[in-house]
């Protein structure tokens, strides 16, 4: 398997194994990270996870609170994160909904912060328990405005864990919102994880500037502005409303509008080679390629291993990081197949970026199980592809 | 605000809390500049140190009281949300003083919910509510405090909602300190300003506030902010001549002043430093 892996593996020796809720290991690695502060309103399936948070912060540094709704805990969480630490939210699709306006706060003033989305079925309260990749599309254009910010899949309990540790590194790095987006399945889901020392894994902290100075930029930086957090004397100015470099609001200038949301949305599309995670298997010979994400993965990858079975050249794709978008490289990494399956649990979300992604003379399929909430068997994917290469 | 100086020109004594280059935006006549100066002279009294402060507010003229002039640490945010973040804020930086400003609208409102927790909490925070009985900064439409009958841009016939009276909603909601003032009481506004942010728990102030464009436009008195607080001075009643008056001769007056302080009912993040102090030593206890 050729792995673009979160983390290297053989640094995964020392520490402990535990064999853990996926919502635990994703509380275990927000403390990991150096996540002070966790602000929710309980949903299934997401609720586990401040539960574990803040038995685990009682009797030391961090905070979780318990907000009168997810409008409030995301707005806590762009506080707290302001304050100096590093903050998170986990909730479940209705949740998001009702956050978004303020994810797009959290990109306008460059805020690092961490949304966990253990997705259920929509549309409304949908199925609280059920697994589906029903918020994927929401989560890139959900707020309002040209914006950009990055999201991940984990696939796994220990990916949970993994991946919550990047996302806070990625928040930090980057300065803005990233999304770990999960499912009920993955969420609640028992395996093994493994806990790395501390140490073992980077943890990134954002660059504080150490005075005021009105010539430094502090926001709009392709490079990414030191942020000037609260409580140090360093004059914040922060709005979500538009602004210069130095936090000013200009709210006429069509220049300076201009200038924002290209900034903001360039400083990830610069780094996207680097943020970009994912995981190919098989690829190189492959005629059809799975591309999948999250829980869904574990359904391509034994979807791949009965076609190969058979003898049809079949490889995957899996998205670990879903946006930004990585355009180029999904059509490079296809260009030598005849078809590309677009396996989720959904009517076809990502199907959409896929298809204008790879190139023109290649099929694009979509690859949704039978009955959605439940995975396809490996003799459906074995279906798709027989499909695909008719 | 400061230009290069022009040798003996005339500096305002608050400008040295305002940013650089910064102009207040207010239409004539409006209140948000008594407030806003009000709250400064709290600060020059209690020592001047701006640094000591954060400011949050929302989306509203009364928003851009703080927002970008202070020259302090601004948190402006969405329309009705600068409770949670203030209230995020001040968990993350529990020594900080942090102020928020809000509209009647996005206070009462759109932040509703919001409000009545943070009084329930009673975390730490100092609200300034500028209550100008309407939505200045869309124009004029009804807000949730706009006295019934009122004919607004959203009203045409005449608003048949009854109005909130804030004040007695933080109280019941669980605030511990309550002042009412109205932009006729500038020098009281600082004094309550200055106990609320020494005040250990939630603090709000509301301050009845002259809309001399958009409410003045409706009540027949635009642009007339001299009648509008010539009217605050003769319709407001000290709340210690109040609580004697039958509830007759009270209506339609303004009952100004401390309404409530209770300063010995604990405060949320000092709530919070104990559980987790307790748990530490109980942990600690266990071990020996
Ligand atoms: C979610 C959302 N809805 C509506 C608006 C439009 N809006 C801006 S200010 C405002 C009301 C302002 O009234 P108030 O809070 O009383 O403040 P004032 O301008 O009178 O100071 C509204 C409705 C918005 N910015 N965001």
């Amino acid at each position: 398997m050729n792995k673009k892996d979160v983390n290297d593996k053989k640094s995964k020796k020392s520490g402990k194994t535990d064999f853990l809720l996926g919502n635990v290991a994703c509380a275990e690695g927000a403390l990991y990270a150096g996540c002070g502060f966790f602000a929710a309103y309980p949903i299934t399936p997401a609720s586990d996870i401040g539960e574990h948070f803040v038995k685990r912060v009682m009797d030391r540094e961090g905070f979780f609170i318990q907000t009168e709704d997810e409008i409030a805990a995301i707005g806590a969480v762009i506080g707290a994160s302001w304050g100096g630490l590093k903050a998170m939210t986990a909730t479940s699709g209705p949740g998001i909904s009702l956050m978004l306006e303020n994810i797009g706060l959290a990109t306008a003033t460059e805020t690092p912060c961490v949304i966990v989305n253990v997705q259920r079925g929509g549309p409304s309260t949908g199925s609280p328990s059920l697994p589906l990749q029903a918020d994927m599309l929401q989560a890139r254009y959900g707020s309002q405005g040209d914006y950009e910010l990055i999201a991940c899949a984990p696939s796994s309990p220990q990916e949970m864990f993994d991946l919550t540790v990047w996302a806070f590194n990625a928040a930090e790095k980057y300065r803005t919102p990233v999304f770990v987006l999960s499912d009920a399945l993955v969420g609640h889901m028992y395996e093994q994880v493994h806990f790395p020392e501390p140490g073992e894994l980077p943890v990134i902290n954002r660059k504080i500037p150490e005075r005021y100075d009105k010539k430094v930029p502090m926001f709009l930086d392709e490079d990414v502005a030191p942020m000037s957090v609260f409580g140090r004397g360093l004059k914040s100015n922060v709005t979500g409303s538009t602004h210069f470099a130095d936090g000013t609001r200009s709210v006429a200038s069509i220049a300076a509008m201009d200038d924002e949301i290209r900034k903001l949305r360039g400083k990830l599309h610069r780094a996207i080679d680097e943020i970009t995670l994912d995981e190919t298997c098989r690829i190189e010979d492959a005629d059809v390629v799975l591309y999948s994400y999250g829980s869904m993965f574990r359904a391509a990858l034994a979807g791949m291993e009965l076609a190969r079975s058979e003898g049809l050249r079949v490889g995957c794709y899996r998205a670990t990081t879903v946006w930004p978008f990585p355009e180029k490289r999904v059509r490079d990494l296809t260009a030598h197949c005849k078809a590309v399956i677009v396996c989720e649990n959904n009517l076809g979300q990502m199907y959409y970026p896929v298809a204008a992604a790879v190139a023109e003379n290649i099929r694009v399929l979509k690859g949704t199980p039978e009955i959605l909430g439940g995975l396809p068997r490996p003799e459906d994917v074995v279906r798709w592809v027989k499909e695909a290469l008719k | 605000m400061k230009k290069e100086s022009k040798s003996n020109a005339f500096r305002h004594p608050l400008e040295k809390y305002f940013r650089d280059g910064i102009k207040y935006t207010t239409c004539p006549g409006c209140g948000n500049g008594i407030v806003a100066q009000s709250v400064l002279q709290g600060i020059e009294a209690m020592g001047g140190n701006i640094d000591e402060y954060a400011f949050v507010s929302g989306i509203g003229c009364s928003g851009w009281i703080p927002s970008p002039a202070f020259a302090g640490d601004l948190l402006h945010v969405t329309h009705g949300r600068s409770l949670p973040a203030a209230t995020g804020l001040k968990i993350a930086l529990p020594r900080q003083k942090v102020v928020v400003f809000q509209g009647d609208g996005d206070l009462g409102a759109i932040g509703g919910n919001h409000f009545i927790h943070a009084c329930r909490r009673n975390i730490d925070l100092t609200v300034i509510c500028v209550n100008n009985g309407i939505y200045g900064m869309t124009g004029g439409q009804a807000a949730p405090t706009t006295p019934g009958g009122l004919k607004t841009a959203t009203t045409p016939l005449g608003n048949v909602e009854r109005p909130f009276d804030v004040s007695a909603l933080a109280i019941t909601a669980g605030a511990t300190f309550v002042a009412r003032w109205t932009t006729w009481h500038a020098a009281q506004i600082t004094a309550s300003f200055r106990k609320a942010v020494s005040h250990p728990g939630f603090a709000f102030i509301e301050v009845i506030s002259q809309c001399p464009v958009q409410y003045g436009k409706v009540v027949g008195m635009r642009n007339d902010p001299v009648a509008m607080l010539a009217g605050y001075r003769e319709n407001s009643i000290p709340i210690a001549a109040a609580v004697k008056l039958p509830e007759s001769e009270k209506a339609g007056k303004i009952v100004v002043g401390e309404l409530l302080c209770r300063p010995e009912v604990p405060e949320f993040t000092r709530e919070l430093a104990r559980v987790k102090r307790e748990a530490r030593s109980g942990k600690e206890g266990a071990r020996k």
